[in-house]
């Protein structure tokens, strides 16, 4: 097997405060391979928008990382700063935010911010850049991309805007790309529109795509293998197709089991019961082990299960199997 | 009904002032040495100025107690004809300085505090109106507020002060400056409060508990005072204290300029009108310590007034 | 685009009538000015005469009409205290204090701008915190009392600076200017950085806080995770979209920078019109006051319209629908 695009190694992220230190991720690891899209799933604040930001090195102050490895192509990363981390941004690690309303500068024109980030990362004239730029907007299907190149953020639709944003995440053909919920503020119609073109340029480009959605519908139709992260961990991470139809975390039946379009064949909807602990109230043990059904007296003493100590695909000590799933 | 589990059920309710002291406002002004600090200067200074006539060594405005042979005294230092020593030193007339500085401060703050409280019921009443009612009666007060607001402050209280100074007689001009004074600076000063009053209004106006009152047949008037201002209270607070910095630097500057408070009833900026005249011969002490006072007063409230707003609004922190 | 300019010269046009209106009814309403110019010791004869002279026993109706027409050719009368026309006393002492006002200006632009978005970008650094102080010292000091320290520091204890005047002015005709000569520009320094600091101490904290919030956008953040440079990031996106609002309040300092000449002007005894000002409200010389109160409005209507256009400039989104363009 070839080396992952991206591998994160027990990463921790911490944010002091007032009440004391939360940790909004603890110990995720998982690898992306090229032309691999790894779904990141869960409720919101889980920690999964913090992971991606974790990996790009985004995080907002106080918020920073304690311990832990992110690898992009078998390098270090997560410790770099100022000019080296500019370097790798852009060129070999693209992100790509929820609203396409709020991401583009509004005062710039689309092939304003597209020929400066070109011109940031790759060794090119003005004219060149602008030539790349218009090639940029035409992969992603913007229409006439000559003639609107020239235009402001604003005379783009909403759907239009993504694509102008997945463009410029694209345009100095980085490696990686993280999509945090990059559908969530469209309409449905253009959410399978977009979800397609990212399943296109990852396959066309061989690009590692980390999509982080709280939506399993998406996660379905796009992802290859998906991580399913709780109270800050990962509870599951396996191949799509298994994890949607036979999930071993209870947490994650429970998720399938409460979205209409992963459940298949249900006919009432299900509910987990109680919420996710807030961060700064994260119970001992299994996090989810208040809210499980099949909790037992082990899932309450430290160390909780990881993806390492128990079951390969699910960090839960009393997994689901097959057989006990169709009892569920 | 009590939930043994619960201890918060089980302890008696604490009481309103330790609510208070437990509040994120308390838990914040606590944290803040600045804050406190200024509350502090802003107490003594305003609880000196109060007490004044008890606190002055001399009473500046009774020409009985005055001798002209202690003009001049430098502070500190035994005067050279009559002996008597002088905290702040005295001016051309003989005057304790620290007492005039007292007495001085009173009508500073007085003009201040009576010049936001005037602005705020204003503004407070015109926002409420613009934003209750609508229509023209918003247009009219907005529009004014506007047309108000292309002037600056400081502008406008001296047109106001130069208009009511030639209505006064000549005669009652002295006596009736303070007033005007008030008069000025609080018309000056009401846009502020209207325009985040009508903001506040606006939003709360089409509330369900609001709507639910007015159909039990509350009147509007009792609606915006018992309902709608509550909710406007936090920025109202917010901006009456940055205001009355405003108002005791405009009364001072006012006063600074010869179109304030007169030379027989001083204002710290009358102090430093004064004072100013005495810069370039030596007796510095005549200016400068009314110009600290004036500088500490404006600056604590001041820091109080971005404390106060930081604390209220957490987002701008 | 047309049209909203349209609607914003109109408005000024409002703007300009209902200050019209306000000097006129200080005209109207205020005091005796006969009083005012022949104090106590007065025959009725002098008080007819003067009454005459000042157009004082015409109707209420004709001499408002006379007002709006007078006053839109720049005629305001005589001045009760001086006996000169107004209008020359204005344009004589206008140099002064356009000259003071302009060198002010640029000091409070260029060093608001500038501390603004250092304080800005270096959020927690302790040069900010030592400019942030600062500047809230500058807030609550008052701008007069910056002028006397100055003089104190300056020109009674160094003897550096003159303490007050314009120096030697060089008279070009129509205006005179202290640009030309040593002490000109040696007397201009002291009074222009009183008029400055105070409005720089605003522009600053307003450049500060807008920066801020714009360094907290999603289009920021982006910008960053596309490996832009900090410098492109800060100047090229986020100054960008802090100037419309910011270009609203400055606008109005600017205006402000002219009434508060007033104080400066004053401390400094620099001739400008504002000296003339503060000695029409203390003499109650209402036919300066009312020329003045004309002359600021004109120009703070002016600056208003500039402002408004320069938002088309800066801000694409405006260029395109004018209706929803709404600040």
């Amino acid at each position: 097997m070839t080396q992952p695009v991206l591998s994160v190694r027990d990463l921790v992220v911490e944010i002091p405060t007032r009440h004391g230190i939360l940790r909004p991720v603890d110990g995720v690891s998982y690898d992306i391979a090229a032309g691999e899209i790894l779904g990141v799933v869960g409720e919101s604040g889980a920690g999964k928008s913090m992971t991606g930001n974790a990996v790009i090195g985004l995080l907002d102050r106080p918020a920073r990382i304690v311990s832990g490895q992110v690898l992009l192509k078998g390098e270090p990363i997560h410790h770099l700063k100022g000019a080296a981390l500019r370097k790798l941004r852009g060129r070999r690690m693209g992100m790509i935010f929820q609203d396409p309303l709020t991401s583009l500068n509004p005062l710039l024109t689309v092939g304003d911010q597209l020929t400066e980030t070109i011109l940031e990362h790759l060794d090119l004239s003005v004219k060149q850049a602008r030539e790349r730029a218009i090639a940029a907007l035409d992969e992603v299907g913007i229409p006439a991309a000559r003639q609107r190149i020239d235009s402001y953020p604003h005379e783009f639709s909403g759907g239009m805007r993504q694509r102008v944003v997945i463009a410029l995440a694209l345009c100095a053909e980085p490696e990686l790309i993280i999509a945090d919920e990059p559908t969530t503020a469209l309409d449905v119609s253009v959410q399978a529109q977009i979800i397609a073109l990212l399943r296109r340029l990852c396959r066309e480009r061989g690009v590692a795509v980390m999509l982080v959605t709280h939506d399993m519908g998406v996660i379905a139709e796009a992802a290859d293998r998906v991580a399913v992260m709780y109270a800050g961990r990962l509870a599951e991470l396996g191949p799509v197709r298994d994890v949607v139809t036979q999930a071993r975390h209870p947490y994650t039946a429970g998720l399938m089991a409460s979205t209409p379009v992963a459940s298949q064949g249900q006919k009432r909807l299900r509910q987990i019961p109680g919420a996710m602990p807030r961060l700064d109230a994260v119970p001992a043990g299994c996090a989810f082990n208040p809210r499980c059904e099949r909790a037992q007296s082990r899932c309450a003493q430290a160390p909780g299960p990881t993806l390492q100590t128990c079951d390969d695909r699910a960090a839960c000590w009393f997994p689901i199997t097959h057989e006990q799933e169709a009892a569920i | 009904m009590s939930d043994p589990q619960n201890p918060a059920e089980t302890r008696p309710a604490p009481g309103r002032m330790a609510r208070a002291w437990q509040s994120d406002l308390a838990y914040s002004f606590r944290h803040s040495p600045v804050a406190m600090i200024s509350a502090l200067v802003v107490a003594v200074l305003v609880l000196s100025a109060v007490f004044a006539p008890w606190i002055a060594p001399h009473n500046p405005f009774d020409p009985g107690s005055l001798n002209l042979m202690n003009g001049f005294t430098p502070p500190g230092a035994p005067n050279a004809f009559t002996g008597d020593t002088f905290l702040l030193g005295t001016d051309d007339q003989g005057r304790d300085v620290f007492s005039t500085i007292l007495y001085g401060m009173r009508i500073s703050l007085f003009v201040g505090f009576s010049a936001v409280l005037l602005a705020m019921v204003i503004g407070v009443v015109l926002g409420l109106l613009a934003g209750y009612l609508g229509g023209w009666v918003e247009s009219v007060i907005m529009r004014t507020a506007d047309i108000q607001l292309t002037f600056p402050a400081i502008l406008v209280a001296m047109l106001i002060f130069g208009v009511a100074k030639g209505i006064t007689p000549p005669e009652y001009r002295d006596q009736m400056a303070i007033y005007v004074l008030i008069l000025a600076i609080g018309l000056s000063d009401w846009v502020q409060f209207a325009r985040v009053v009508r903001g506040a209004t606006l939003v709360e106006k089409n509330r369900d508990y609001v709507q639910a009152a007015r159909l039990v047949g509350r009147r509007p008037f009792s609606i915006m005072i018992r309902h709608i201002l509550p909710n406007a209270l936090n920025a109202v607070l917010v901006i009456a204290t940055i205001s009355l910095a405003l108002a005791i630097i405009a009364e001072a500057t006012l006063s600074f300029l010869g179109v304030g408070a007169p030379p027989t009833k001083p204002s710290l900026g009358t102090l430093i009108r004064i004072g100013q005249g005495y810069m370039f011969s030596g007796e510095w002490w005549i200016l400068l310590f009314p110009a600290l006072t004036l500088l500490a007063l404006a600056l604590s409230i001041n820091l109080l007034g971005d404390w106060l707003r930081d604390a209220l609004n957490p987002r701008l922190r | 685009m047309l049209a909203y300019i349209i609607r914003r010269v109109a408005q000024s046009i409002l703007v300009l009538l209902i200050t019209g209106f306000v000097a006129f009814s200080m005209f109207s309403f205020v005091g005796d000015p006969i009083e005012n110019m022949l104090g106590q010791e007065r025959t009725q004869a002098d008080v007819d005469r003067l009454r005459g002279q000042l157009g004082l026993d015409q109707p209420f109706v004709v001499q408002y009409g006379k007002f709006l027409q007078q006053a839109a050719q720049g005629n305001f009368g005589l001045s009760y205290r001086q006996g000169r026309e107004v209008s020359a006393i204005l344009a004589e002492r206008l140099p002064a204090t356009l000259e003071l006002a302009f060198v002010s200006g640029l000091l409070a632009l260029g060093g608001g701008i500038g501390f603004g978005i250092l304080t800005a970008i270096r959020k927690r650094g302790f040069s900010s915190n030592a400019i942030m102080t600062l500047s809230l010292v500058g807030v609550s000091l008052p701008t007069f009392l910056i002028g006397i320290l100055l003089i104190f520091l300056f020109s009674v204890e160094l003897g550096w600076l003159p303490s007050f005047g314009r120096g030697e002015v060089v008279d070009l005709g129509w205006w005179t200017t202290g640009f030309l000569t040593v002490s000109g520009l040696k007397a201009l320094v002291l009074p222009a950085i009183t008029l400055g600091l105070y409005q720089m101490t605003l522009i600053m904290r307003l450049v500060r806080t807008e920066m801020l919030e714009v360094l907290r956008m999603d289009y920021i953040r982006f910008a960053r995770a596309r490996g832009l440079r900090e410098r492109s990031i800060n100047f090229r996106h986020a100054l960008r979209n802090t100037l419309v609002p910011v270009i609203t309040i400055t606008g109005l300092q600017l205006g402000s920078i002219i009434a508060f000449a007033i104080i400066t002007e004053t401390v400094f005894q620099w001739p400008g019109v504002g000296l003339l000002f503060i000695n029409a409200v203390q003499f109650v010389d209402i036919p300066v006051m009312a020329a003045y109160l004309m002359m600021i409005s004109v120009m703070f209507v002016g600056i208003n319209l500039i402002v408004d256009l320069l938002y088309f400039a800066i801000d694409p989104r405006l260029r395109v629908d004018g209706k929803s363009g709404g600040h």
